[in-house]
């Protein structure tokens, strides 16, 4: 494989054999700003006869319809987190059917489908794109196991995959929560409701064939809302259920009440604060775990106490952030995947609450996506180095574990990236010389928040200087890491066999940011 | 001396909690050997919390141990075991009177001779939480010079009064008051319960601006979320550090002009409203109060 290095010092292939060839990371902005458009994909046309339903027997018989072919692409999302049955329950009957060598492309993988390893064994699928990787699977393919290309995409990075045709979906099996018989869906109504469906949205307007699946298929027209109209939906399989109600259904996180995520969580609330971001018409994105979910209680109360009224909520959105806007903090909310289904009611109730498909999200490569507007974004880790890198894809053992998310797309857009990490986690430490993947660039990385000290990137003098008026505790991160590797010694590195391929990581403008190696055996 | 505004109890068995008790800002901790610790694990926390006064890094927070009481089968050899790791002080649970204080002193320094430690270099917190340790508090608190400090345990206070602790606090609030002023007279620290409902800050902060009006020293906290607004309770307000900018201005004028009576804004002031000045000052210090423009 020809391999060359790319501006982080990081070996990436300049091809990938079935998948095609690559250009290597060279900065975060490098293929913006240019002048004119690119050729994407053309809108697929299609030209059935006029009817009045679109529902189908089965699966199977939808398949028959989509003309899937061995070697083809199919693609799912991952709306329904956990509780997802759909994605096993088509792949076991492609596998049924007799398909062979199929490109699975789904938005990212729920952590409870370690099935796709039985398949990818099975032959059924031989490539692999997707955000993630987690459980078994990611376990099996850094073992080498699973000889396959897999390539990880942010959510950004993904649309703009799909809209250039790097990603070209034949046939998009999108499970829906509520569909009419002429395949208007959408996620927010259902016994299976999940919120969102904005990775969805951008699968149904680029794959070739779009067969609905629905545990809940309601009267004509579908109301009071469509996210994916009627005219992208060639057909629709009713199931009994879409998957697990209670881990699809889930209610809003809740504030994490461990110490140390406070405390990071206050710290990087005060730099936030510090650098002067949080004035009215300001915008904010968070996760929904730890310490990341947890800033927004103490902006919550600050924005309240000072009147503050924020322009909007990016994510991402679980029930705190719709509970934000509730209350008028934000003016609106714009949600392309919806953490809890807490959010349903916002969704159906409030037209604030916008649901937005990926590209609109974050696609560096059409004419505006909202992360290019963030004021500050709130992002977790698994490790960072003194370059500000960070790694949300591999363990400290080298294992895939993990998604690139919108990790790498809010954090270049956003005015303000803090990333958020306890200093070292069941005594492994979470700073490195060098991450074992980077997924998101240091470049684009402003502020380490850990519980022992807030690390500033050095790009950011101004960031330093606001956050030492306010006299925040900051820490020089190459002396913080020493400081933690006395309590916990350093970790030997994972060693890899460099000969093979477990995985290459894209960063969201297409080009390859690093690579992910087997584990030597 | 730094005041000591709080005081975080961590479980001694507890060493995931135990690494991370300096980030969380307290003056001081309680690593607790007592209450926090089942019954089967007492001699795994006795370990595990010398090991970490032996070796841990605590920086400049203040580690006080809490053994169990003398009642039981544990205290000798807590003692034992913590007293040659030279913790700040050890707090002695339900401390009924100076005898018991005094038994304590005595093992203590015997362990501190057998180990080449200055007599009374680790101090004892007494701990009052029974009806008799309040009636007895004066005497307890100056049992001997080792004792720095009372703290109150309102729990097992409330339960031994057959009471009930409500937020409200007013079935503590003689014993509060007694403790506080026994302390006083004393000479020692005193530090208040804890505030046992985490989510409730607001409570808690009430709680806090009453013991700080009545002359608590500090407050205990339960959970580390709890420390900034015990420390927002103690903090001084602009008027109250200004004035004691200038009482401590007029005593060290009246000092070095030797004369015996300190006058400020035309009233005078004695000793004691000079050491309050003084401890104001030093509390000032912790949030950053600039003393220049006075």
């Amino acid at each position: 494989m020809d391999m060359t290095l790319n501006s982080l010092g990081r070996k990436v292939p300049l091809e990938l054999p079935g998948v095609g060839s690559f250009a290597p990371y060279m900065s975060p902005f490098s293929m913006l700003g240019q002048p004119g458009t690119i050729q994407g994909t053309q809108m697929h046309m299609r030209r059935p006869a006029p009817a009045r339903s679109k529902v189908v027997e089965n699966i199977e018989k939808a398949v028959e319809l989509s003309g899937l072919k061995d070697g083809m692409t199919i693609s799912f999302h991952h709306h329904l987190r956990n509780g997802d049955a759909v994605i096993p329950m088509v792949l076991d009957v492609l596998q049924k059917m007799g398909f062979k060598g199929l490109t699975l492309a789904p938005s990212s993988i729920p952590d409870v489908h370690d099935c796709i390893a039985d398949y990818i064994r099975s032959g059924l699928i031989n490539r692999l794109y997707t955000s993630g990787v987690r459980g078994e699977l990611g376990k099996l393919l850094s073992r080498g196991e699973l000889n396959i290309p897999v390539v990880i995409r942010s959510h950004g990075g993904r649309a703009r995959a799909i809209e250039e045709g790097s990603i070209s979906i034949d046939v998009a099996f999108l499970a829906a929560p509520a569909c009419d018989p002429l395949g208007n869906i959408t996620g927010s109504i259902g016994p299976s409701a999940c919120g969102s469906l904005g990775y969805a949205m951008t699968d149904a307007r680029h794959a070739r064939h779009v067969v609905a699946i629905t545990d809940n298929l309601v009267k004509y027209p579908l109301n009071p809302r469509i996210s994916i109209p009627q005219y992208l939906v060639d057909s629709i399989v009713c199931v009994d259920s879409l998957g697990d109600p209670k881990k699809i259904a889930t209610g809003a996180a809740r504030i994490t009440r461990n110490p140390v995520d406070l405390k990071i969580a206050r710290d990087s609330f005060r730099l936030m604060k510090s650098s002067g971001i949080v004035e009215p018409g300001f915008s904010f994105q968070m996760g929904v775990g730890g310490a990341s979910l947890a800033v927004a209680k103490y902006l919550e109360d600050y924005m309240k106490e000072k009147g503050i009224r924020g322009s909007f909520g990016l994510g991402g959105v679980g029930g705190y952030m719709a509970g934000m806007l509730e209350e008028g903090l934000f003016d609106a909310v714009f949600d392309v995947q919806s953490f809890d289904s807490a959010v349903t009611k916002s969704m159906q109730e409030d037209p604030r609450h916008i649901e937005i498909d990926a590209s609109w999200y974050a696609n560096p490569f059409n004419a505006g996506c909202i992360v290019h507007n963030l004021d500050c974004v709130i992002l977790a880790a698994l490790e960072v180095d003194t370059d500000f890198n960070v790694n949300v894809l591999t363990g400290n053992d080298g294992v895939l574990r993990g998604a690139s998310g919108g990790h790498q797309d809010t954090a270049a857009g956003a005015k303000l990236s803090i990333v958020v990490a306890p200093s070292f986690r069941g005594g492994v430490p979470s700073i490195k010389e060098r991450v074992t993947t980077v997924t998101t660039p240091g470049e684009t990385v402003d502020a380490i928040v850990t519980e022992r000290g807030i690390c500033i990137n050095p790009r950011r003098e101004d960031l330093l200087g606001s956050a030492l008026k306010s006299g925040l505790s900051i820490v020089d991160i190459t002396a913080l890491k020493k400081e933690v590797e006395k309590l916990t010694g350093i970790p030997r590195p994972a060693e890899f066999n460099y000969d093979k391929v477990a995985a290459v990581v894209e960063y969201r403008d297409g080009t390859l940011i690093d690579t992910v190696y087997a584990r030597k055996s | 001396m730094k005041p000591c505004r709080t005081m975080l109890y961590i479980p001694g068995d507890s060493p995931g909690m135990i690494q991370h008790a300096p980030v969380f800002g307290a003056d001081s901790i309680l690593l607790d050997l007592e209450d926090a610790v089942a019954l089967t694990e007492k001699d795994a926390a006795r370990k595990m919390v010398a090991c970490y006064l032996k070796d841990y890094d605590f920086k400049d927070l203040i580690v006080t141990v809490r053994v169990n009481g003398a009642d039981t089968e544990f205290f000798d050899d807590d003692l034992k075991e913590i007293i040659p790791c030279v913790p700040a002080a050890i707090r002695i649970p339900k401390c009924n009177g100076p005898e018991d204080v005094l038994a304590a002193d005595k093992k203590i320094e015997e362990i501190e001779k057998s180990n080449s430690i200055p007599v009374g270099k680790v101090r004892i917190h007494a701990m009052i939480e029974t009806a008799v340790g309040v009636e007895n508090a004066f005497f307890i608190a100056s049992a001997c010079p080792r004792v720095q400090a009372l703290t109150l345990g309102g729990q097992d206070l409330t339960a031994d009064m057959g009471v009930q602790k409500t937020k409200e606090g007013w079935e503590l609030f003689y014993a509060r008051s007694r403790v506080v002023v026994a302390a006083r007279a004393a000479g020692v620290d005193v530090y208040d319960t804890v505030w046992a409902d985490i989510s409730d800050k607001e409570g808690l902060l009430k709680e806090c601006r009453s013991i700080v009006g009545l002359g608590f020293t500090g407050k205990a906290a339960i959970h580390p979320d709890q420390i900034e607004t015990i420390h927002q309770a103690f903090m001084p307000n602009e008027k109250e550090f200004r004035k004691a900018l200038r009482i401590m201005e007029a005593a060290e004028n009246a000092k070095k002009e030797g004369k015996g009576v300190i006058s400020v804004d035309g009233k005078m002031v004695d000793a004691p409203v000079v050491a309050r000045a003084r401890h104001l000052l030093e509390l000032a210090d912790l949030y950053g109060f600039e003393r220049s423009g006075s």
